[in-house]
């Protein structure tokens, strides 16, 4: 139901007169199990979403046709969420892929004590996501005894002031902890790449008098740029989909909750079963299409991948 | 699949049956907290409040060792255990036997028949004595003449203040405030001390955090969600006066953090001495002269102030119903038998103090001398705040349903808390209140329809 | 073909075959004062969650921070208390035996997508990439429909099986990837002396492929041990995992900071000390296997 199709790149091996099945049978349980787990749901949220259908009413079922894509599409929640989701991804995935390129360009150096410097750098995104939420939350952002006030406090002395992290800034709280979490995945992403310059290359560029400036200008980030888009790709597959850090720092209040939180809400807090299977069925034709043209740089990698 | 694939793919079939065997082993040697052998356990949903945890310690030495029957806990904060049991018992998967329930899911729950009469178990268990629960609190766990959950513990609302502040600053607490009084109060003792703050009051998203003292003030202020012919009232009038008095109260004299400050957030503030007074919920008290805190003995207990009203407090009780799924009914029973009983309550009153009771179930309680001299501060005030608490009349015009800080409909919890999501917001200062209610109003009026 | 390349990405030691220059002079030292300083500023709220833990409650919350305070394990004690050890163990099934699973059904899809690869294999490889991007949120209330009538709801195995699901289609991508890399002689050679697909897999493709199957495997362990919204959903008495654990003893009365940051330090230990220990796979299996 959501295969993308896309010019498939010619074979990497030459094929053979063997059996069809014989080639694809070692496939068949991935896509079997694949298919089942993740498309049939899909399918009978599909069939909900045009029922009429509140656990909290057993009584009322019934058809309701298009009633709960009218009610999702005019409840201007929804609408709100598609932008908070919009504005989470972009924001986190732009601002960890420009931090994390910044500290690739610091580690791709030699200087003493890098291996532990790259060990504290990773240590963030090997937090579990739910413990990193509530570390931000109660012990960072807390305004009567989280870390930053503390300093505030430790700096300035006992008049300093104390924002509430969360109140003020919703939306850069949540963000701010996420872009911590995934800089260090950007980071290592663009380190590989800018690893696998080619070496001679980069000697010839200095050799002919081109400034570290031009050289990162004419060749690293063209090299980099593969690695760039495959972080970004990644970034917002992972992103879009947070949910821990939402629930957790603000429960989706204060304008931050995004899809799946509101999604989520709509299912296991207000229990309007078919509703939230009218918003599930919206967003998935909304990630398709996205998903279509994400998918175009991926197959820009692959051709790459194919060549080699 | 063999009839159509080749040989050599059966190892993958052999392969993943080990994997699964492999991991069948794994399985049993760990996933501990299942069901015993024998079946004599069930499996209960608690919201984890300091009551509900003392619960939890004192079972398995007392409960389980007279019955022998094992009792799993899942202890959830309030917001996560609401939506834990409604998705549980609406679709009646039964996997919990008993859970904490509330006067406000009782009378649609009893309803829509997930949760089982208890008058027949309540009959022939003397030792029980369903007459000597608070006759309030009985009704509102009642439907359609029926007892279907027992309390836990019950509770009104009520202030709190520091007795030794006000002293300090030579101010008065009437014998019963209005919220104009105490709001000059909080501005007076705002900042009495360095750090401390005029009054505690919820600001964190949730139909059971900020939207209950919240509806208190709108009722006493003259408002209501709906008009008795469901006519939504979010922005007008009343709630909208209430609404504006609490945002600013709060955003003038409030703690710090109010628009993420729930019930606990508040017991630490007052507890720790942050705060020179506190609107919440009776049950606050047993902590806040519980041995450990620092405010013990220094805290005063006025009714809820009102404006409009002669009385303003809340009804709410936590009580223990069981699904109609459940597998384990009779060992059900026995545990909220036990839990709920008397013996429970003297139980606790031997093992960690008589202040730390669960409190407002029983009229036994009220009258023992040893409960009335642990909690002589704050007895009287929780006793009188309960009886006095018109579920079914709570404001100045007719209701659609009965209850005083909540709409006894079931899409209440997500009106509510969308709409707590919006004053929080006002309380924080990203939006207005007037921009907040007026979104508030359309959600009602949608939820109106339904009813019209 | 991680061996042929000059070096895995990403190790500590400058690569033997990559002659650089340690830059001299001024500039060079304050770009490595200043990578010390970024270093330490990430670094620091992890370490701050695990001084934090070694505090008692009253200490954690002083503002400004008492640094002097005596340290103590009485938030570990505390945590331990509450018995975590059933959530642990359940995480760990889960997290474990839907690794396994993953990486069994990707090395032959992987196989099949790289190596005798069938018609079309890169929609296959698109088509598992896709499902990936779809919000796993929308398919939760079927799952929970479906579970609870079949009896799994409160199952591990319920959670083994979406974990599996989960991270089948990054497995698939990674396993493509690293098999691509296999020499094509060997292959012939193999199946020029008869050897059939198990012994081919035995004793040609894993000894080559060992490294990137160690790479999928961290990653999908450690997707599995963090996941929490499905867990939270579908789990309860029995199979309630260590994310979930850990969010329901937040707001227990009281203070509660060092209890939640032992909490906290515990749950995430398994996946420290696996990223720490294996940070060349950690790079290989985020980027799907594209960079070696």
């Amino acid at each position: 139901m959501t295969t993308v199709s896309l010019p498939a790149p010619a074979g990497v091996r030459p094929r053979r007169a063997a059996g069809r099945w014989a080639r694809r049978g070692p496939l068949l349980p991935a896509l079997l199990f694949t298919i089942v787990v993740t498309q049939l749901p899909f399918l009978a949220t599909l069939v909900i979403s045009f029922t009429d259908w509140n656990a909290l009413y057993p009584d009322r079922r019934g058809f309701a046709a298009f009633g709960n894509y009218t009610a999702v599409l005019g409840d201007p929640q929804l609408r709100s969420s598609i932008l908070t989701t919009v504005v989470l991804t972009v924001s986190v995935v732009l601002v960890s892929l420009v931090l994390g390129l910044a500290i690739a360009l610091l580690l791709d150096r030699r200087f003493h004590g890098r291996a532990i410097v790259r060990t504290m750098l990773i240590a963030p995104f090997l937090v579990v996501p739910v413990a990193a939420a509530l570390l931000w939350k109660h012990a960072l952002y807390n305004p009567e005894y989280g870390l930053f006030n503390g300093i505030l406090t430790g700096v300035f002395g006992q008049g300093a002031a104390q924002p509430d992290w969360i109140s003020d800034a919703p939306m850069f709280s949540v963000v701010s902890s996420l872009v911590w979490q995934w800089t260090p995945f950007m980071m290592l992403i663009l380190l590989a790449g800018l690893q696998s310059r080619s070496p001679e290359v980069l000697e010839a560029a200095r050799v002919d008098g081109a400034g570290a400036f031009a050289v990162f200008r004419h060749i690293t980030l063209p090299h980099l740029r593969q690695y760039l888009e495959l972080g970004a790709l990644l970034g917002c597959i992972y992103i879009v989909q947070n949910f821990d850090a939402v629930f957790t720092i603000t429960a989706g209040g204060l304008g931050t909750a995004n899809l799946p939180y509101t999604i989520y809400q709509t299912f296991y807090q207000a229990h309007d079963y078919g509703r939230a299977s009218a918003a599930g069925v919206i967003v998935v034709i909304g990630s398709m299409i996205v998903a279509t043209f994400a998918l175009r740089v991926v197959s820009s990698l692959l051709k790459q991948e194919a060549d080699r | 699949m063999s009839r159509f694939l080749p040989r050599r793919t059966r190892l993958l079939g052999a392969a993943l049956a080990l994997g699964v065997t492999a991991a069948a082993l794994t399985a049993c040697g760990g996933a501990g907290g299942g069901t015993s052998a024998s079946g004599h356990s069930i499996n209960v949903l608690m919201v984890n409040n300091p009551q509900m945890v003392d619960l939890q310690k004192l079972t398995a030495a007392n409960f389980t060792k007279q019955t022998g029957i094992k009792v799993n806990f899942t202890v959830l904060p309030e917001n996560d255990a609401r939506d834990k049991f409604t998705q549980d018992f609406s679709s009646q998967a039964g996997r919990y036997d008993v859970a904490t329930i509330s006067n406000y899911e009782v009378p649609f729950y009893a309803k829509n028949n997930w949760i089982a009469p208890l008058d027949s178990y309540a009959a022939k268990d003397t030792a029980f004595d369903q007459s000597d629960i608070l006759k309030p609190i009985q009704s509102s766990l009642s439907s359609g003449g029926k007892v279907y959950a027992e309390p836990f513990y019950g509770e009104s609302s009520f202030l709190m203040y520091r007795k030794d502040v006000f002293a300090a600053k030579h101010l008065t607490m009437p014998a019963h405030p209005t919220w104009q009084q105490v709001a000059d109060l909080a501005a007076k003792a705002d900042g009495a001390k360095p750090g401390l703050k005029g009054i505690c009051l919820r600001g964190q998203p949730g139909w059971g955090e900020v939207i209950a003292p919240l509806t208190t003030v709108v009722n006493t202020m003259g408002g209501t969600w709906f008009t008795k012919d469901w006519k939504a009232q979010v922005d007008t009038g009343g709630f909208k006066k209430a609404t504006q008095f609490y945002v600013d109260l709060v955003r003038k004299h409030g703690e710090a953090g109010a628009a993420q400050a729930g019930f606990t957030e508040c017991l630490n503030d007052f507890e720790q001495g942050k705060v020179a007074m506190w609107y919440d919920a009776t049950s606050a008290a047993g902590s806040l002269e519980g041995s450990d805190s620092k405010v013990a003995g220094k805290v005063g207990y006025v009714p809820a102030p009102v404006d409009k009203t002669s009385s303003s407090g809340w009804l709410y009780s936590w009580a223990f119903a069981i699904q109609k799924a459940s597998k384990h009914t009779d060992d059900a029973w026995k545990f909220i038998s036990w839990a709920s009983g008397k013996d429970y309550l003297k139980l606790v009153g031997n093992k960690l103090g008589w202040a730390q009771v669960p409190p407002g179930t029983r009229t036994s309680t009220f009258a023992n001398p040893e409960y009335q001299k642990a909690a002589k501060a704050f007895y009287p005030a929780m006793q009188t705040a309960i009886d006095t608490a018109k579920p079914t009349d709570p404001g100045v015009q007719p209701r659609p349903t009965v209850g005083i800080q909540f709409v006894d409909i079931p899409e209440f919890t997500d009106l509510g808390t969308q709409v707590s999501q919006q004053v929080s917001s006002a309380i924080a200062g990203k939006t207005s209140v007037s921009a907040a209610l007026s979104r508030s109003q359309q959600l009602a009026t949608a939820v109106a329809k339904k009813y019209q | 073909m991680t061996q042929t390349l000059s070096a895995p990405a990403g190790t500590t030691a400058p690569p033997p075959a990559r002659p650089r220059k340690v830059r001299r002079g001024r500039g060079g030292a304050i770009l490595g004062v200043v990578a010390w300083i970024v270093g330490i500023a990430f670094f620091f709220p992890v370490a701050w969650m695990v001084f934090t833990s070694l505090h008692s409650e009253q200490a954690a919350a002083t503002n400004p921070p008492d640094l002097t305070a005596p340290l103590t394990t009485d938030g570990y004690r505390e945590f331990f208390a509450t018995n975590p050890w059933p959530y642990l163990i359940n995480s760990a099934t889960a997290s474990i035996v839907s690794t396994a699973l993953v990486v069994v059904l990707a090395l032959f899809a992987g196989y099949a997508l790289a190596i005798r690869p069938v018609r079309k294999w890169s929609d296959v490889l698109f088509f598992f990439l896709t499902t990936k991007m779809l919000p796993a949120v929308a398919g939760l209330l079927p799952v929970y429909l479906i579970a609870q009538h079949i009896g799994l709801l409160d199952n591990i195995w319920l959670m083994v099986i979406l974990y599996t699901a989960m991270n089948l289609p990054i497995a698939v991508w990674m396993m493509h990837s690293f098999l691509a890399e296999v020499p094509v002689a060997i292959l012939e050679a193999a199946a020029l002396d008869g050897a059939r697909l198990p012994t081919v897999m035995r004793r040609v493709i894993l000894p080559i492929a060992s490294p990137g199957i160690a790479a999928t495997a961290l990653i999908c362990f450690i997707f599995a041990w963090n996941e929490m919204l499905f867990a939270r959903v579908l789990t309860g008495v029995v199979a309630g995992t260590a994310p979930v654990f850990l969010t329901s003893f937040v707001t227990t009365q009281g203070l509660f900071l060092a209890k939640v940051c032992a909490a906290a330090t515990a749950i995430s230990i398994p996946v420290l000390v696996a990223g720490f220990a294996a940070q060349n796979k950690l790079v290989q299996g985020l980027s799907l296997g594209a960079v070696k």
